[in-house]
Protein backbone atom coordinates (compact mmCIF):
# COMPACT_ATOMS: atom_id res chain seq x y z
CA UNK A 1 0.00 0.00 0.00
CA UNK A 2 1.35 3.79 -0.96
CA UNK A 3 -0.35 6.52 -0.42
CA UNK A 4 0.94 10.14 -1.06
CA UNK A 5 -1.44 12.03 1.44
CA UNK A 6 0.00 15.08 2.92
CA UNK A 7 -0.77 16.54 6.17
CA UNK A 8 -1.73 19.79 4.67
CA UNK A 9 -0.94 22.70 6.50
CA UNK A 10 1.33 20.59 8.96
CA UNK A 11 4.60 21.62 7.37
CA UNK A 12 6.92 20.79 10.49
CA UNK A 13 4.80 19.52 12.82
CA UNK A 14 5.70 16.42 14.48
CA UNK A 15 3.50 13.23 14.91
CA UNK A 16 4.41 11.03 18.04
CA UNK A 17 3.20 7.81 19.08
CA UNK A 18 4.14 5.11 22.19
CA UNK A 19 3.88 1.55 22.60
CA UNK A 20 4.93 -0.21 25.41
CA UNK A 21 7.49 -3.29 24.58
CA UNK A 22 9.69 -5.32 26.62
CA UNK A 23 8.83 -3.32 29.47
CA UNK A 24 9.78 -0.17 28.06
CA UNK A 25 8.41 2.52 25.93
CA UNK A 26 9.43 2.75 22.00
CA UNK A 27 8.57 6.46 21.17
CA UNK A 28 8.70 7.50 17.87
CA UNK A 29 8.80 11.25 16.14
CA UNK A 30 8.28 11.64 12.49
CA UNK A 31 8.00 15.20 10.56
CA UNK A 32 7.58 15.38 6.98
CA UNK A 33 5.70 14.10 4.51
CA UNK A 34 4.48 10.64 5.77
CA UNK A 35 4.35 12.25 9.28
CA UNK A 36 0.25 11.58 9.99
CA UNK A 37 0.27 9.66 6.41
CA UNK A 38 -0.96 6.01 5.97
CA UNK A 39 2.44 4.92 4.57
CA UNK A 40 3.77 6.76 8.14
CA UNK A 41 1.61 4.50 10.19
CA UNK A 42 2.20 1.44 8.30
CA UNK A 43 5.98 1.92 8.64
CA UNK A 44 5.22 2.57 12.66
CA UNK A 45 3.66 -0.72 12.97
CA UNK A 46 6.29 -2.80 11.04
CA UNK A 47 8.83 -1.19 13.69
CA UNK A 48 6.31 -2.25 16.72
CA UNK A 49 5.96 -5.82 14.86
CA UNK A 50 9.91 -6.27 14.16
CA UNK A 51 10.58 -5.44 18.12
CA UNK A 52 7.72 -7.69 19.14
CA UNK A 53 9.36 -10.95 17.17
CA UNK A 54 12.91 -10.03 18.57
CA UNK A 55 11.31 -9.60 22.01
CA UNK A 56 9.31 -13.16 21.90
CA UNK A 57 13.07 -14.28 19.98
CA UNK A 58 15.60 -13.16 22.31
CA UNK A 59 13.73 -12.16 25.65
CA UNK A 60 16.26 -14.00 28.34
CA UNK A 61 12.63 -13.86 30.52
CA UNK A 62 10.30 -16.07 28.24
CA UNK A 63 11.44 -19.45 29.45
CA UNK A 64 10.85 -20.91 25.57
CA UNK A 65 12.54 -17.99 23.69
CA UNK A 66 14.78 -18.90 21.07
CA UNK A 67 17.71 -18.10 22.70
CA UNK A 68 16.68 -19.23 26.34
CA UNK A 69 16.53 -22.75 24.48
CA UNK A 70 20.07 -22.26 22.59
CA UNK A 71 21.31 -21.60 25.86
CA UNK A 72 20.06 -24.45 27.45
CA UNK A 73 21.38 -26.43 24.08
CA UNK A 74 17.93 -27.64 22.63
CA UNK A 75 19.06 -25.48 19.63
CA UNK A 76 22.02 -25.49 18.03
CA UNK A 77 23.24 -21.79 16.62
CA UNK A 78 22.93 -23.73 13.04
CA UNK A 79 18.80 -24.28 13.96
CA UNK A 80 18.57 -20.73 14.71
CA UNK A 81 17.13 -17.94 12.85
CA UNK A 82 20.14 -15.52 11.18
CA UNK A 83 19.43 -12.98 13.43
CA UNK A 84 20.43 -14.74 16.25
CA UNK A 85 24.04 -15.89 15.12
CA UNK A 86 24.17 -12.01 14.20
CA UNK A 87 23.44 -11.03 17.68
CA UNK A 88 25.86 -13.59 18.81
CA UNK A 89 28.55 -12.39 16.51
CA UNK A 90 28.35 -8.69 17.71
CA UNK A 91 28.39 -9.84 20.82
CA UNK A 92 31.49 -11.58 20.22
CA UNK A 93 32.93 -8.22 18.99
CA UNK A 94 31.79 -6.34 21.67
CA UNK A 95 33.57 -8.54 24.04
CA UNK A 96 36.56 -8.68 22.14
CA UNK A 97 36.89 -4.34 21.39
CA UNK A 98 36.30 -4.18 25.51
CA UNK A 99 38.56 -6.93 26.99
CA UNK A 100 35.58 -8.05 28.04
CA UNK A 101 34.17 -5.75 30.03
CA UNK A 102 30.88 -6.35 28.15
CA UNK A 103 29.86 -9.75 27.25
CA UNK A 104 26.70 -12.01 26.21
CA UNK A 105 28.10 -14.59 28.61
CA UNK A 106 27.17 -13.12 32.11
CA UNK A 107 27.94 -14.85 35.52
CA UNK A 108 24.94 -16.43 36.65
CA UNK A 109 25.30 -18.73 40.16
CA UNK A 110 28.32 -20.99 39.13
CA UNK A 111 28.37 -20.64 35.28
CA UNK A 112 27.22 -18.23 33.13
CA UNK A 113 24.31 -18.21 31.02
CA UNK A 114 23.89 -16.58 27.58
CA UNK A 115 22.09 -13.43 27.76
CA UNK A 116 22.70 -11.13 24.91
CA UNK A 117 20.54 -8.32 25.98
CA UNK A 118 22.78 -5.77 26.14
CA UNK A 119 23.27 -5.92 22.50
CA UNK A 120 20.07 -6.57 21.06
CA UNK A 121 18.35 -3.54 22.35
CA UNK A 122 20.06 -0.99 20.24
CA UNK A 123 20.40 -3.26 17.42
CA UNK A 124 17.01 -4.27 17.52
CA UNK A 125 15.80 -0.49 17.30
CA UNK A 126 18.84 0.20 14.50
CA UNK A 127 17.35 -2.63 12.17
CA UNK A 128 13.25 -1.94 12.91
CA UNK A 129 14.24 1.89 12.11
CA UNK A 130 14.95 1.05 8.73
CA UNK A 131 11.04 0.78 8.06
CA UNK A 132 10.92 4.74 8.94
CA UNK A 133 14.03 5.41 6.61
CA UNK A 134 12.01 3.93 3.47
CA UNK A 135 9.70 6.84 3.80
CA UNK A 136 10.26 9.47 1.33
CA UNK A 137 10.39 12.96 2.64
CA UNK A 138 10.37 12.02 6.57
CA UNK A 139 12.74 12.64 9.26
CA UNK A 140 11.98 10.65 12.13
CA UNK A 141 13.39 10.05 16.12
CA UNK A 142 12.71 6.67 17.15
CA UNK A 143 13.60 6.05 21.21
CA UNK A 144 13.50 2.31 22.65
CA UNK A 145 13.60 3.07 26.46
CA UNK A 146 15.87 6.34 25.84
CA UNK A 147 17.78 4.92 23.25
CA UNK A 148 17.44 6.75 20.12
CA UNK A 149 17.81 6.63 16.52
CA UNK A 150 17.58 10.19 14.78
CA UNK A 151 16.90 10.41 10.79
CA UNK A 152 16.69 13.74 8.76
CA UNK A 153 16.23 12.75 5.02
CA UNK A 154 17.16 16.81 4.41
CA UNK A 155 20.22 17.71 5.64
CA UNK A 156 19.02 21.22 5.50
CA UNK A 157 16.46 20.31 8.00
CA UNK A 158 16.88 21.54 11.79
CA UNK A 159 18.71 18.48 13.50
CA UNK A 160 16.49 16.44 16.45
CA UNK A 161 17.36 18.06 19.67
CA UNK A 162 17.85 14.55 22.15
CA UNK A 163 17.84 15.90 26.26
CA UNK A 164 20.06 13.66 28.27
CA UNK A 165 18.75 13.08 31.52
CA UNK A 166 20.47 14.01 34.73
CA UNK A 167 21.50 11.07 36.36
CA UNK A 168 21.47 12.35 39.22
CA UNK A 169 18.33 14.21 39.34
CA UNK A 170 15.73 12.51 36.45
CA UNK A 171 13.91 15.71 36.64
CA UNK A 172 16.25 17.60 34.74
CA UNK A 173 18.64 17.22 32.03
CA UNK A 174 22.16 17.76 32.09
CA UNK A 175 22.82 18.06 28.28
CA UNK A 176 21.14 18.57 25.25
CA UNK A 177 22.55 17.13 21.74
CA UNK A 178 21.33 17.89 18.23
CA UNK A 179 21.49 15.17 15.77
CA UNK A 180 20.33 14.98 12.72
CA UNK A 181 21.07 11.18 11.47
CA UNK A 182 22.85 8.56 13.74
CA UNK A 183 21.69 6.94 16.78
CA UNK A 184 22.15 8.22 21.07
CA UNK A 185 21.96 5.76 23.93
CA UNK A 186 22.55 5.94 27.28
CA UNK A 187 23.83 3.77 30.24
CA UNK A 188 23.60 4.30 33.85
CA UNK A 189 21.39 2.53 36.65
CA UNK A 190 19.05 5.51 37.32
CA UNK A 191 15.91 3.55 36.74
CA UNK A 192 16.37 0.36 37.46
CA UNK A 193 19.37 0.38 40.13
CA UNK A 194 22.29 -1.18 40.05
CA UNK A 195 21.65 -3.66 37.02
CA UNK A 196 24.43 -3.55 35.00
CA UNK A 197 27.65 -5.46 36.03
CA UNK A 198 31.58 -6.19 34.40
CA UNK A 199 30.96 -9.66 33.68
CA UNK A 200 34.93 -9.76 34.45
CA UNK A 201 34.00 -9.64 38.27
CA UNK A 202 30.18 -9.40 39.03
CA UNK A 203 30.45 -6.32 40.55
CA UNK A 204 28.68 -3.00 39.61
CA UNK A 205 31.05 -0.40 38.41
CA UNK A 206 31.66 2.35 40.87
CA UNK A 207 32.47 6.26 40.44
CA UNK A 208 30.42 6.49 36.75
CA UNK A 209 26.62 7.63 36.85
CA UNK A 210 25.76 6.99 33.20
CA UNK A 211 27.73 7.34 29.80
CA UNK A 212 26.08 8.77 26.90
CA UNK A 213 27.02 7.95 23.82
CA UNK A 214 26.89 9.42 19.97
CA UNK A 215 27.77 7.07 17.26
CA UNK A 216 26.32 6.38 13.56
CA UNK A 217 24.34 3.47 14.29
CA UNK A 218 22.51 2.86 17.42
CA UNK A 219 23.94 -0.79 17.42
CA UNK A 220 27.13 0.19 18.32
CA UNK A 221 26.27 3.50 20.57
CA UNK A 222 24.59 1.32 22.51
CA UNK A 223 27.25 -1.17 23.14
CA UNK A 224 29.91 0.85 23.49
CA UNK A 225 28.01 3.21 26.17
CA UNK A 226 27.33 -0.22 28.21
CA UNK A 227 30.86 -1.35 27.83
CA UNK A 228 32.13 2.51 28.92
CA UNK A 229 30.03 2.23 31.60
CA UNK A 230 31.02 -1.15 33.24
CA UNK A 231 34.53 -0.05 33.72
CA UNK A 232 33.75 2.39 35.76
CA UNK A 233 36.57 5.05 36.52
CA UNK A 234 38.00 3.72 33.38
CA UNK A 235 34.87 5.17 31.18
CA UNK A 236 35.97 8.07 29.16
CA UNK A 237 39.85 6.52 28.95
CA UNK A 238 38.10 3.36 26.82
CA UNK A 239 36.29 5.44 24.65
CA UNK A 240 38.85 7.36 23.36
CA UNK A 241 40.15 4.23 21.79
CA UNK A 242 36.58 3.87 20.20
CA UNK A 243 34.94 5.35 16.99
CA UNK A 244 32.16 7.64 18.10
CA UNK A 245 30.96 10.71 17.33
CA UNK A 246 30.83 11.87 20.77
CA UNK A 247 30.72 11.02 24.22
CA UNK A 248 29.26 12.63 27.78
CA UNK A 249 30.76 10.53 30.67
CA UNK A 250 28.60 11.60 34.24
CA UNK A 251 30.46 10.68 37.08
CA UNK A 252 29.19 9.44 40.36
CA UNK A 253 30.51 13.33 41.77
CA UNK A 254 27.95 14.97 39.20
CA UNK A 255 31.00 16.32 37.26
CA UNK A 256 30.79 15.25 33.67
CA UNK A 257 33.51 14.61 31.13
CA UNK A 258 32.80 15.34 27.17
CA UNK A 259 34.82 13.67 24.38
CA UNK A 260 34.05 14.15 20.90
CA UNK A 261 36.16 11.99 18.02
CA UNK A 262 37.01 11.34 14.46
CA UNK A 263 35.03 9.11 13.35
CA UNK A 264 37.45 8.21 10.47
CA UNK A 265 39.86 7.70 13.11
CA UNK A 266 39.96 3.89 13.62
CA UNK A 267 37.82 0.92 12.88
CA UNK A 268 35.56 -0.33 15.59
CA UNK A 269 36.78 -3.98 15.44
CA UNK B 1 39.45 16.90 24.77
CA UNK B 2 36.83 18.11 27.21
CA UNK B 3 38.09 21.74 26.79
CA UNK B 4 38.40 21.19 22.75
CA UNK B 5 34.74 20.52 22.58
CA UNK B 6 33.62 23.15 24.69
CA UNK B 7 35.37 25.95 22.62
CA UNK B 8 35.07 24.17 19.45
CA UNK B 9 31.13 24.27 20.57
CA UNK B 10 31.83 28.44 20.53
CA UNK B 11 34.05 28.76 17.40
CA UNK B 12 31.72 27.06 15.17
CA UNK B 13 29.05 29.31 16.43
CA UNK B 14 31.52 31.88 15.44
CA UNK B 15 32.09 30.83 12.08
CA UNK B 16 28.27 29.88 11.42
CA UNK B 17 27.57 33.36 12.21
CA UNK B 18 30.32 34.66 10.20
CA UNK B 19 29.38 32.24 7.13
CA UNK B 20 25.48 33.76 7.46
CA UNK B 21 27.17 37.77 7.21
CA UNK B 22 29.08 36.40 4.46
CA UNK B 23 26.16 35.09 2.22
CA UNK B 24 23.81 37.94 2.76
CA UNK B 25 26.14 40.53 2.18
CA UNK B 26 27.64 38.95 -0.73
CA UNK B 27 31.55 39.53 0.41
CA UNK B 28 30.96 43.54 -0.51
CA UNK B 29 31.77 45.30 3.30
CA UNK B 30 35.31 45.03 5.07
CA UNK B 31 36.07 44.26 8.26
CA UNK B 32 32.72 42.90 9.45
CA UNK B 33 32.46 42.26 13.14
CA UNK B 34 30.39 39.60 14.08
CA UNK B 35 29.68 39.43 17.99
CA UNK B 36 28.60 35.80 19.60
CA UNK B 37 26.69 35.45 22.52
CA UNK B 38 29.18 32.44 23.37
CA UNK B 39 32.37 34.13 23.11
CA UNK B 40 31.79 37.53 24.02
CA UNK B 41 35.68 38.36 23.21
CA UNK B 42 35.51 36.98 19.76
CA UNK B 43 34.99 38.57 16.73
CA UNK B 44 35.51 37.48 13.19
CA UNK B 45 36.24 38.69 9.56
CA UNK B 46 35.63 37.52 6.52
CA UNK B 47 38.15 39.76 5.03
CA UNK B 48 40.85 38.33 7.32
CA UNK B 49 43.13 36.10 5.85
CA UNK B 50 40.78 35.16 3.52
CA UNK B 51 42.15 33.54 -0.02
CA UNK B 52 40.29 31.70 -2.89
CA UNK B 53 42.24 29.14 -5.18
CA UNK B 54 38.75 28.87 -7.55
CA UNK B 55 35.49 30.71 -8.39
CA UNK B 56 33.66 28.23 -6.26
CA UNK B 57 35.88 27.19 -3.16
CA UNK B 58 37.14 30.23 -0.26
CA UNK B 59 39.06 29.98 3.00
CA UNK B 60 38.16 32.49 5.60
CA UNK B 61 40.46 33.23 8.63
CA UNK B 62 38.63 34.63 11.34
CA UNK B 63 40.53 36.95 13.94
CA UNK B 64 41.93 35.11 17.31
CA UNK B 65 39.11 34.55 20.07
CA UNK B 66 40.21 34.84 23.22
CA UNK B 67 38.54 32.39 25.27
CA UNK B 68 38.97 31.35 28.79
CA UNK B 69 41.11 28.21 28.07
CA UNK B 70 43.62 30.35 25.79
CA UNK B 71 43.26 31.44 22.18
CA UNK B 72 41.56 29.99 19.34
CA UNK B 73 41.57 30.87 15.77
CA UNK B 74 39.27 29.42 13.00
CA UNK B 75 39.59 29.05 8.98
CA UNK B 76 36.76 27.93 7.22
CA UNK B 77 36.28 26.81 3.89
CA UNK B 78 33.48 27.23 1.79
CA UNK B 79 32.63 25.45 -0.99
CA UNK B 80 29.59 25.90 -3.64
CA UNK B 81 28.27 28.52 -1.16
CA UNK B 82 28.33 25.93 1.38
CA UNK B 83 30.57 25.62 4.64
CA UNK B 84 32.04 22.05 3.86
CA UNK B 85 35.23 22.33 6.22
CA UNK B 86 36.16 24.37 9.22
CA UNK B 87 39.71 24.51 10.51
CA UNK B 88 40.95 24.79 13.78
CA UNK B 89 44.24 27.27 13.35
CA UNK B 90 45.26 27.89 16.70
CA UNK B 91 43.82 26.39 19.84
CA UNK B 92 44.68 26.97 23.52
CA UNK B 93 46.82 24.14 23.67
CA UNK B 94 48.72 24.46 20.79
CA UNK B 95 47.49 21.78 18.12
CA UNK B 96 45.60 21.96 14.92
CA UNK B 97 43.08 19.96 14.57
CA UNK B 98 41.01 19.92 11.56
CA UNK B 99 36.57 19.20 12.04
CA UNK B 100 35.14 18.49 8.95
CA UNK B 101 31.66 19.80 8.50
CA UNK B 102 29.36 17.40 7.71
CA UNK B 103 26.79 14.95 8.63
CA UNK B 104 29.22 12.73 10.86
CA UNK B 105 30.74 15.25 12.56
CA UNK B 106 27.74 17.82 13.76
CA UNK B 107 26.41 16.56 16.82
CA UNK B 108 29.82 17.00 18.56
CA UNK B 109 27.98 20.38 20.23
CA UNK B 110 27.05 18.95 23.92
CA UNK B 111 25.36 21.84 25.33
CA UNK B 112 25.39 21.52 29.64
CA UNK B 113 24.34 25.19 28.90
CA UNK B 114 20.62 24.60 28.39
CA UNK B 115 17.95 23.87 31.25
CA UNK B 116 15.42 21.45 30.33
CA UNK B 117 13.03 24.07 31.29
CA UNK B 118 13.97 26.19 28.51
CA UNK B 119 15.16 24.39 26.11
CA UNK B 120 12.98 22.43 22.86
CA UNK B 121 13.42 18.43 23.19
CA UNK B 122 12.47 16.03 20.96
CA UNK B 123 13.66 13.07 22.81
CA UNK B 124 15.36 12.20 26.08
CA UNK B 125 17.80 9.64 26.50
CA UNK B 126 18.03 8.50 30.01
CA UNK B 127 19.68 5.48 31.79
CA UNK B 128 17.01 2.51 30.19
CA UNK B 129 13.36 4.34 30.89
CA UNK B 130 11.33 1.60 31.77
CA UNK B 131 7.29 1.59 31.32
CA UNK B 132 7.35 1.98 35.40
CA UNK B 133 9.43 5.08 35.06
CA UNK B 134 7.80 6.48 31.78
CA UNK B 135 5.39 8.46 33.29
CA UNK B 136 7.30 10.48 35.50
CA UNK B 137 10.16 10.88 32.92
CA UNK B 138 10.70 13.65 30.80
CA UNK B 139 9.53 12.12 27.72
CA UNK B 140 6.31 11.65 29.13
CA UNK B 141 5.63 15.29 29.18
CA UNK B 142 6.95 15.57 25.33
CA UNK B 143 4.54 13.07 24.31
CA UNK B 144 1.77 14.69 26.34
CA UNK B 145 3.21 18.52 24.91
CA UNK B 146 2.88 17.08 21.22
CA UNK B 147 5.54 18.94 20.66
Amino acid sequence: MNTTVVSRGAEGRIQRRVEHLMGMPISVALRGRHAASAAGLEAWHAVIDQLRHVDETFSTYRRDSIINRLDRGELTIAECPAEVSEVIELGRQAERVSNGAFSIMLPAGEGRRLDPSGVVKGWAAQRASEFLAALDDTDFCLSAGGDIVCHTADPNREAWRIGIEHPLDSKTLIAVVPIRSGGLATSGTAHRGAHLIDPRTGKSPSGVASVTVIASSLTWADIDATAAYVQGRDAARWLQTRTIRSALVVWADGTTTRLATNPDRRPNT
Amino acid sequence: MRRIVIWLASTITIVVLLFGYHTSTNKSTSAATVPSASAPTATSSPQAGSSGNSSNIKTYTGSVAQTRWGPVQVKITVQDGKLSKVTVVQEPNGNRRDQEINDQALPILIDETVSAQSAKIDMVSGATVTSEGYLQSLQAAIDEAGI
